[in-house]
């Protein structure tokens, strides 16, 4: 199958052109794919050293290092800039790089608007991090800004903020656009529906649910800027509003948010599975029907993040259930992994060590979840730091972990050298550790009783949050190694073979290491 | 190339008709609220509409008041609770008092718990529908007129009658004092 990439010397041969400008006017897929990437792991970094902060101040308690006050514009730019600036724009990097070598396309289906999409991304996240310094300071009211805190008693630079994330969230919805429009149109023939790789099916899920979700959140926030500007009274309950109604608009787009953070690390870590499983993965039918019937659930479940709002008994139920029915989809795609796993002859290389402690820590924030579903117990866990155990479960050894295998497998093809293996063994296991040792005490203290989002604590939580802070910091710490370990192999390193992986199978693996700056100019042929 | 610009044009589509399905929420939620009674908000009823058919009982009605944001007037029941029997009229009154140095307009917002019981609160006369105005240091007694239909289930036992004031001066807005009267 190499035989069909490229090299058409008839046709005029043009590789990236130099400097900047490459950069700033690129339409390539793989050129704007490394420009998520590496702007996504900025943000991790810059969200990273908040999270820090917010750590280093709930080592003891009492107040130490921060004023309450600035201790809450952290934790409100922690979770905005994790969510919009660090998991979304490195899982759209990884759609940009991989969708069109899996189909066999020769570049995105829009390419001057996959450029668009990125670079308005830069100016959202500096207008946001400038508000640190305005007057009045960074918004203070948690990344899910529920009005009245976000509206009537916000900082005057909550205007910015609503402005970054409309800038946000159409950076989102040009990418969703780019690769529905990629996937629907430029498969290569053969290729049909159900015989896309699991990484294209997951993006193509997770694009509609941005495209049906992000909307909204620009509708919430344009409700917001209305109401703190042009006198209007959608949330405000003195003009005839509800501050209820912005938690059910919110929480309508947050809940498919949340899978649109997962989704793409289902596809992944299908294919690392079974590439270091050297089996074909275990159902894969069921695997594009459970990820279908999440998407589709994910609508109608959005009020269990507000139980405890007052709702009637009837709502809390039905909403209870519809959740705990989406543990089943999610468990047939664990089985399906482990089954996969499963009599296979399983090498342990770096990527398959963090997909594997994704299937276990995932599963982990899953159950922690269903917990939190349960209406009466809801009530005790909720704002809690159980709550912040969860969905740290979810994201960080779910998202990120899933995000960091996928470099570790797709590097080589990417640079064209391996990564050095001790290195990244060692980066897994401290982050494996050291994630852990900081979000497992946090269900303890959660248990316990400790409200999330307070600068300073009750004595008797005090041993478990110093352990938490402890693992925080190394967690933060293997990052820089993490960053050591790609700028090494970007630069250098042993050459990858065209496979890379002995298991691999898929068309990006068919093409050279590392891959032309074009590639599938003729669709390959695919039986 | 047509099948391209064919789902582009799909897809835009899509992202404006969220977009106005966000505001369109606004509506729905208000609606489905009223349909369903799920917020509990009571409506004016009419002397003719109440039924006092079945047997009485006695019950606990429990009277809070409570103030939005930075509304600096005085506001209380006159009495905390009462004792009643279900199928009987009883008037209350609730105490206000401007003490600002300018005139201001309030409306008070009602609810009840257990929202399943506001089927069965029917109240003539309420503060709550209209909107009052008082001058400086002015002060009055705003009456309720309430009757709790035999029909309530034995299962409540007593029912708490919550009432937020808001300012609503700056609000020039004929709407918002009928915002809690039937729905004609």
């Amino acid at each position: 199958m190499s035989a069909v990439i490229e090299n058409h010397h008839d046709e005029h041969h043009h590789g990236p052109a130099k400097g900047l400008t490459r950069w700033l006017y690129t339409t390539n897929h793989k050129d704007i794919g490394t420009l998520y990437l590496w702007f996504s792991f900025a943000m991790f970094l810059i969200g990273g050293a908040m999270a820090m902060v917010i750590r280093a101040e709930l080592f003891e308690p009492g107040m130490q290092i921060v004023e309450p006050e600035f201790y809450n514009q952290m934790i409100t730019l922690h979770g905005l800039i994790m969510i919009f600036g660090g998991v979304m724009p490195a899982f759209v990097g990884l759609a940009n790089w991989l969708v069109p070598m899996m189909i066999g396309a020769p570049d995105m289906a829009l390419p001057r608007m996959n450029n668009l999409s990125f670079w308005i991304l830069p100016f959202a996240f500096f207008v946001l991090l400038s508000s640190l310094f305005m007057e009045g300071g960074a918004p203070n009211f948690g990344w899910t800004f529920y009005a009245p805190l976000s509206t009537t008693y916000a900082p005057p630079s909550v205007t910015f903020f609503i402005f970054s994330v409309h800038i946000m969230g159409a950076s989102s919805i040009m990418g969703a656009i780019n690769v529905i429009v990629t996937i629907m149109n430029m498969r290569a023939p053969g290729i049909t529906l159900m015989k896309m790789p699991l990484f294209v099916w997951s993006w193509l899920i997770t694009a509609y649910l941005l495209i049906a979700v992000m909307p909204v959140l620009a509708g919430a926030v344009t409700m917001m800027l209305m109401d703190i500007h042009f006198g209007t009274s959608f949330f405000n309950a003195a003009g005839g509003g509800d501050p209820v109604l912005f938690q059910h608009i919110f929480w309508f787009f947050g809940h498919p948010e949340v899978y649109i953070m997962i989704l793409p690390a289902f596809g992944i870590v299908s294919h690392i599975i079974e590439t270091f499983a050297r089996k074909p993965l275990f159902g894969y039918t069921s695997m594009v029907w459970a990820m279908l019937s999440i998407a589709i659930l994910s609508f109608v479940v959005w009020a269990h993040h507000m139980f405890t709002v007052g709702m009637p008994l009837a709502a809390e139920l039905f909403f209870m259930w519809a959740t705990m029915l989406i543990a089943v989809p999610t468990g047939v795609k664990v089985f399906n992994w482990v089954t996969t796993m499963f009599k296979g002859s399983i090498t342990y290389e770096t990527p398959m060590l963090f997909a594997c402690a994704f299937v276990v820590l995932f599963t982990i924030g899953g159950f922690s979840g269903l917990m939190l579903a349960i209406v009466p117990a809801d009530f005790q866990y909720h704002d809690t730091y159980f709550v912040v155990a969860h969905f740290h479960y979810v994201l960080v050894p779910g998202a990120i972990f899933s995000i960091m295998a996928a470099v570790y497998y797709w590097i080589p093809k990417w640079t064209g050298n391996m990564y050095d293996e001790r290195l990244g063994q060692l980066h897994f296991w401290l982050s494996f550790i050291s994630v852990n040792v900081t979000f497992f005490p946090q269900h303890f203290i959660g248990l316990a009783g400790m409200p999330r989002r307070y600068p300073d604590y009750a004595l008797q939580f005090a041993d478990w949050n110093m352990v938490s802070t402890v693992g925080a910091f190394l967690f933060g710490v293997s990052q820089i190694l993490f960053l050591f370990i790609v700028l090494k192999t970007v630069i250098g390193g042993k050459k990858a073979t065209d496979q890379v992986w002995e298991g691999a199978r898929g068309l990006e693996w068919t093409v050279a290491s590392p891959a032309p700056y074009h590639t599938f100019s003729t669709p390959p042929k695919v039986d | 190339m047509q099948g391209k610009n064919k789902t582009l044009k799909l897809l835009i589509g899509a992202v404006v008709g969220m977009f106005f399905f966000s505001f369109a929420l606004v509506p729905l939620y208000n609606v489905f609220c009223e349909v369903t009674g799920l917020n509990g908000k009571v409506f004016q009823a009419s002397e003719s509409e109440v039924s006092i058919e079945g047997e009485s009982r006695p019950l606990a009605l429990q009277f809070i008041s409570s103030n939005n944001e930075n509304m600096p007037w005085v506001f209380n029941p006159s009495e905390k609770s009462m004792k009643i029997e279900t199928g009987k009229y009883y008037t209350t009154t609730f105490y206000v008092k401007n003490t600002t140095n300018k005139t201001m307009t309030s409306q008070a917002v009602p609810s009840v718990a257990p929202s399943n019981a506001a089927d069965y609160l029917k109240k003539l006369e309420c503060f709550c529908f209209e909107q009052q105005v008082l001058e400086p240091g002015e002060e009055a007694y705003l009456p309720v007129r309430l009757l709790v239909s035999n029909d309530l289930p034995d299962s409540i036992n007593s029912i708490v009658m919550s009432y937020t004031i808001f300012d609503i001066t700056d609000y020039n807005n004929e709407d918002l004092a009928h915002h809690n009267m039937g729905m004609e």
